[in-house]
């Protein structure tokens, strides 16, 4: 039964990857995004972690998709130019890809860990529960937390900064 | 399922994330496979976590979380200020800072 469920999720957070980089609509794209991180959230649920599987979906795939969503709607379709600033980029891209999923896949199955040739042992009940991951946050990994948070302040407001209207910008909206 | 398939998995999902952005020219889709390689990242860090029964892994995969919720914000927020000035939306012609 794990396995359908393994198999259901990495083909659903494949194909949503490749249909990310393969469609040329952005639009498309975002909602192909969406796909694939619903499919990974429960592939996070496989592995026992509720929250973060929770979190995936609400944050991930509720918020900041919403937002991709909206500025994807304002910036409209871009198109892609045909010129390519290296030659052949299409075709050494993929390539360059392989090269890497080869890499990082001879550097798995050579490591010496013996424990990843096995599920993992048996956790106890609550592994992975907003209780025990909640209880971390605020007492192991404290400034992480804060340093996360305060992180966040300086995105929001930096956000803000960025994406004010100025009064030079009217002026080169009427000259171009 | 050994943690095995799931760390190679996400070493495809990596892969697929950094193809895009090799190949694709937009700054919002090359955002999009950022976002796909953070959570390949976020795969990994799970499969470990459920592989050594800790659960710090599972912290670190929601601080990815965070920072990748920051990066999205700051880069639409550049694409969205790039368009209101009329500026190409295409990252090879944002080489103004080029040496």
């Amino acid at each position: 039964m794990k396995e359908v469920a393994f198999f259901a999720g990495a083909i659903g957070a494949l194909g949503g990857a490749i249909a990310v980089i393969g469609l040329r609509n952005p639009f498309y794209s975002v909602l192909a995004l969406i796909v694939h991180l619903v499919s990974l959230a429960g592939l996070f649920l496989l592995l026992q972690a509720e929250f973060i599987a929770a979190a995936q979906i609400v944050v991930y795939a509720g918020a900041v998709m919403v937002l991709y969503v909206f500025v994807a709607a304002y910036v409209g379709n871009v198109d892609e130019p045909l010129w390519e600033p290296i030659p052949g980029q299409r075709f050494l891209a993929p390539l360059l890809g392989v090269a890497l999923f080869t890499e990082i896949g001879i550097a798995i199955v050579g490591s010496g860990l013996k424990a990843i040739d096995s599920e993992g042992p048996t956790v106890k009940l609550g592994f992975g529960s907003p209780e025990q991951i909640g209880k971390l946050l605020l007492e192991r990994f404290l400034v992480a937390f804060e340093a996360a948070s305060l992180l966040l302040l300086i995105a929001a407001v930096g956000a803000v900064v960025l994406a004010v209207r100025r009064e030079d910008e009217n002026a080169g909206e009427s000259a171009g | 399922m050994d943690t095995s398939w799931y760390l190679v998995l996400s070493a495809l999902l990596f892969a697929v994330g950094f193809s895009g952005v090799l190949l694709r020219r937009s700054p919002l889709v090359i955002l999009l496979c950022v976002e796909l390689m953070l959570n390949a990242g976020n795969l990994a860090l799970l499969a470990m976590s459920r592989s050594l029964g800790d659960q710090d892994g599972q912290v670190f995969a929601l601080i990815v979380m965070v920072i990748a919720a920051c990066e999205v914000v700051v880069g639409l927020g550049l694409i969205v200020a790039a368009y209101r000035r009329r500026m190409p939306l295409n990252v090879d012609d944002f080489r103004s800072l080029r040496g």
